[in-house]
């Protein structure tokens, strides 16, 4: 879609965090944690409860200021950081309201509502945006429903949608596949790995589900800190950087999903 | 049937139908947030202001706005301090405020009458003064809310997303509870303080029973408030009953009538 995404190299850092602490009420709960997420890698954060990812993932975002360390987004201080739109956020299923009045094209759309966007209208290339990321993720017939009579798989898929709306560079997932059925987290993840093999995201992904992230990320953690264990996978071979078949658009996402799909004989679970 | 005509009655009439829109405006908000009980605890703390305007002779609307705008401070100071609990601020300011507003009466003994036109609603003795500054106050909440509509609502839905959008959260809180306690102090002549929650919270839980979209229960609240604020003026005034207690009746039996609808058809 955007021309300079193309051109840029492969390997700069998305998210670098040196030295980070972080004590809740005089408990630890992280320390010096150090990391590096470098473009079109996939990170599977793990931890046990209270292993102090859900605090990692809110300092990364901005929610929360930790004791000491510093944040870089794309290349800056997070205290200078301004692209929010270049991050696409999708919570954890029971963050909201199952009886909240809002229909999926509604919680899709707040997708768009960033900083930048502010005493802005909302246009007609907004809705089309929309009406893309509903198609891409294969939820269009919905968007007309209240997001709480959706089931779980579908609601993910809408959050997928609200964070996929502003073509994100990087992709930030907070157990997402929490309170969901197995077969509906196989397909989740599949999107998931199809979205990291083709697109130029690069994904973090918060789980304690191991199974899942060792079978794609591989049996290794990268790094530890702590009781966090980060498992990483690049969407390439390292020495290959300058693979151009990218897929950019979220147009063409459900397309070569499904192509994918016929292939694999996999069925559309919705 | 002739006191639909009189002044008293049109002046409470315009009031009642501008507050009908921004009190369920700003309710909705408040529900949707779970903090639906700020509408009753900012009230109570008003009423502690009116006392203290009748006591040293200031427009007690006036010192009520100024109290409310201060126990928002108070409950966002007190929600930090005690995080997870976060509604216990919302109990301690409330009975702060009735405790300050009934020391407050027993100290100007002769005003009582008209301490309990605030309680309960006097809606009409609107004065021009009155008129002027629920006028005020709509115009502020509704441009806010038409400038803002977009970011309340992620705001509503999912702060966390707001935040990591970028959307200085913190501002779009105060303004919320800001904008609250100016409904809150204007509306209490109206429907009284003790009332006045249910013209925040009752259309909202409205719409909850019946809207599908946002953008529908935003109409929906300011539709249904309109109705009982009407309904509850003219069947008050014709039969002579008290107006405060006959709208927040009303707006009972809407939601009551709403929840069966539904039940009939789910079933």
């Amino acid at each position: 879609m955007r021309a300079d995404q193309q051109q840029t190299v492969c390997h700069q850092n998305v998210i670098e965090l040196s030295n980070i602490s972080f004590s809740y009420q005089q408990k630890p709960v992280l320390e010096n944690v150090q990391f590096a997420l470098r473009e079109r890698d996939f990170v599977g954060l793990i931890g046990s409860n209270g292993a102090g990812k859900t605090t990692l993932l809110r300092i990364i975002v901005g929610l929360l200021k930790p004791d000491s360390g510093t944040v870089n987004l794309f290349g800056q201080p997070i205290g200078q950081f301004r692209d929010w739109n270049r991050i696409g956020y999708v919570p954890q299923k029971n963050a909201f309201n199952p009886l909240f009045p809002a229909t999926v094209r509604e919680v899709v759309m707040s997708g768009l509502y960033s900083r930048n966007k502010l005493f802005r209208r909302v246009t007609k290339a907004d809705g089309i945006k929309c009406d893309e990321a509903l198609h891409a993720m294969n939820i269009e017939d919905l968007a007309g429903k209240r997001i709480g009579q959706l089931s779980g798989g579908q609601q993910q898929r809408a959050f997928l949608a609200r964070a996929m709306i502003n073509n994100p560079a990087l992709l930030i997932l907070d157990e997402p596949t929490v309170g969901i059925d197995a077969e509906t987290q196989q397909d989740f993840f599949h999107l998931i790995k199809h979205m990291h093999q083709h697109h130029n995201i690069t994904f973090l992904m918060v789980s304690h589900d191991l199974d899942m992230i060792r079978s794609y990320l591989g049996e290794e953690p990268k790094g530890q800190s702590g009781k966090l264990k980060f498992y990483v996978k690049h969407s390439h071979e390292i020495e290959d950087c300058v693979e151009t078949n990218l897929t950019h658009s979220l147009k063409d996402l459900r397309h070569s999903m499904e192509r994918e799909k016929v292939g694999a004989g996999l069925g559309n679970h919705n | 049937m002739e006191i639909i005509t009189s002044e008293f009655f049109q002046r409470a009439l315009i009031g009642g139908v501008l507050i009908g829109i921004t009190a369920p405006l700003m309710g909705l908000f408040l529900v949707l947030r779970r903090l639906a009980m700020i509408g009753d605890t900012l009230a109570h703390v008003s009423i502690a202001g009116v006392a203290l305007g009748f006591l040293i002779g200031v427009y007690p609307i006036g010192v009520g706005l100024v109290f409310a705008l201060a126990a928002t401070f108070a409950i966002e100071k007190l929600r930090k301090a005690y995080k997870s609990y976060a509604e216990l601020s919302i109990a301690i300011i409330m009975s702060g405020g009735v405790a300050l507003a009934s020391l407050l009466f027993s100290m100007g003994k002769g005003f009582n009458v008209s301490v309990s036109g605030y309680l309960f609603g006097s809606i009409y003795t609107l004065d021009d003064t009155d008129l002027l500054l629920i006028g005020i106050v709509t115009i502020i909440v509704l441009v806010a809310v038409f400038l803002h509509a977009k970011e309340l609502f992620l705001l509503s839905f999912d702060e966390d997303a707001a935040a990591v959008s970028g959307l200085p959260t913190r501002y779009f809180n105060f303004l919320i509870s800001i904008l609250t306690a100016l409904v809150i102090s204007v509306s209490i002549k109206i429907v009284g303080a003790l009332l006045v929650s249910a013209l925040l919270t009752i259309p909202a839980a409205c719409s909850l029973v019946i809207a599908r979209s946002f953008k529908r229960s935003v109409i929906t609240v300011v539709i249904i408030a309109e109705l009982a604020v009407i309904g509850g003026l003219i069947i008050a005034g014709v039969w002579n009953l008290a107006p405060g207690g006959t709208i927040v009746l009303l707006l009972i039996a809407i939601l009551l009538l709403l929840l069966s609808i539904r039940r009939k058809f789910s079933a």
